[in-house]
């Protein structure tokens, strides 16, 4: 399946998204001027790739920052991989956050408790 | 002459204006349109000035986040002003002002005065709840809500409150028959918890 990789920015996230390396992250920051349009060819991918997925997906979250629009996509982006899960694939999605950063964690959290598929925080620290 | 002296005061109000700004410890004050590129010029700017400040990274991070989502409340919301032609403009005023213990940001924009019902009574709403009540209405939002044609979801405002733990302060002040101006300042503490 074709790699869909976004070069991040500072206003919009680090994409990768590939099969073959087995490497699903979003990572960065995320305020983009345009979220729909930033975000629908990540969902589009999910959607394509959820027909014949890995026997098990990790799906990375490493996000230094979300505007309120962005929390809203990312919670679309969860919502695919519950529909994978759903369907009786292996999923785990990995929620990384600063040690030292609450606001992250407790997002975290917040989309653990929403979407009901398999979810690890992991906190990393920043020197 | 007149015209020398009109421009004597102009340059009297530069200073008086200069006065106010530092009485009122604002360090960023800005009218005009709120583009995507502003926003970021503004945000970058302030993180610069707060690492300078050594502001704990969390009050860092928290005035970031609310000068984001101020800012863009202004571009997708904001009306044109009463002489202009009728379509939204996304401009408004911008100011952050720093004390001792805590950052403000205040935004003011211009919106039609049958937007200020349903505006106030959602403000309310949002004053009314403590920090569960918050988290329970953004999940809700965030499942139940659309984003909006102008990439609004409907969840800065709440985001504000829950993030900074302090009331929303506004005021809606009338124009005219069509229109009011929207002010609204959201205070971080400095003082770390």
């Amino acid at each position: 399946m074709r790699v869909l990789k976004i070069q991040g920015s500072d206003d919009t996230p680090k994409v990768i998204l590939d099969a073959d390396s087995n490497t699903f992250e979003i990572s960065g920051r995320s305020l983009p001027e345009d979220v729909v349009a930033f975000y629908d060819p990540i969902l589009e991918w999910i959607g394509e790739y959820s027909q014949a997925p890995l026997d098990k997906t990790v799906f990375n979250f490493k996000l230094e920052y979300f505007n309120t629009a962005s929390s809203k996509l990312l919670l679309d982006v969860l919502l695919k991989l519950e529909d994978m899960y759903d369907a009786g694939h292996d999923v785990l999605v990995k929620w990384h956050y600063p040690d030292d950063d609450e606001d992250m964690q407790e997002a975290g959290e917040e989309y653990a408790d929403i979407v009901e598929v398999p979810f690890e925080q992991v906190s990393y620290s920043i020197d | 002459m007149a015209n020398i002296n009109n421009k004597k005061e102009s340059l009297d109000f530069v200073y008086d204006f200069y006065v106010k700004m530092k009485r009122n410890k604002i360090n960023l004050a800005y009218e005009g349109e709120i583009t995507h590129q502003i926003t970021k010029a503004f945000t970058s700017l302030t993180e610069t000035n707060m690492a300078r400040e050594e502001d704990a990274s969390s009050v860092q991070k928290k005035v970031f986040h609310v000068m984001v989502e101020c800012l863009q409340n202004i571009s997708k919301h904001a009306e044109c002003s009463p002489d202009a032609s009728g379509k939204k403009d996304g401009r408004g005023i911008f100011m952050v002002s720093k004390g001792d213990t805590e950052y403000n940001v205040t935004t003011g924009n211009i919106i039609l005065n049958d937007k200020v019902e349903h505006l106030a009574q959602m403000l309310e709403n949002i004053n009314s709840k403590d920090k569960d009540g918050l988290n329970q209405l953004y999940k809700k939002q965030m499942r139940e809500g659309h984003i909006s044609e102008r990439g609004g979801a409907g969840l800065g405002f709440i985001d504000i409150a829950r993030k900074t733990g302090e009331k929303l302060i506004y005021s809606f002040i009338k124009i005219d028959e069509k229109t009011s101006f929207f002010v609204l300042t959201s205070t971080i503490s400095r003082i770390k918890e």
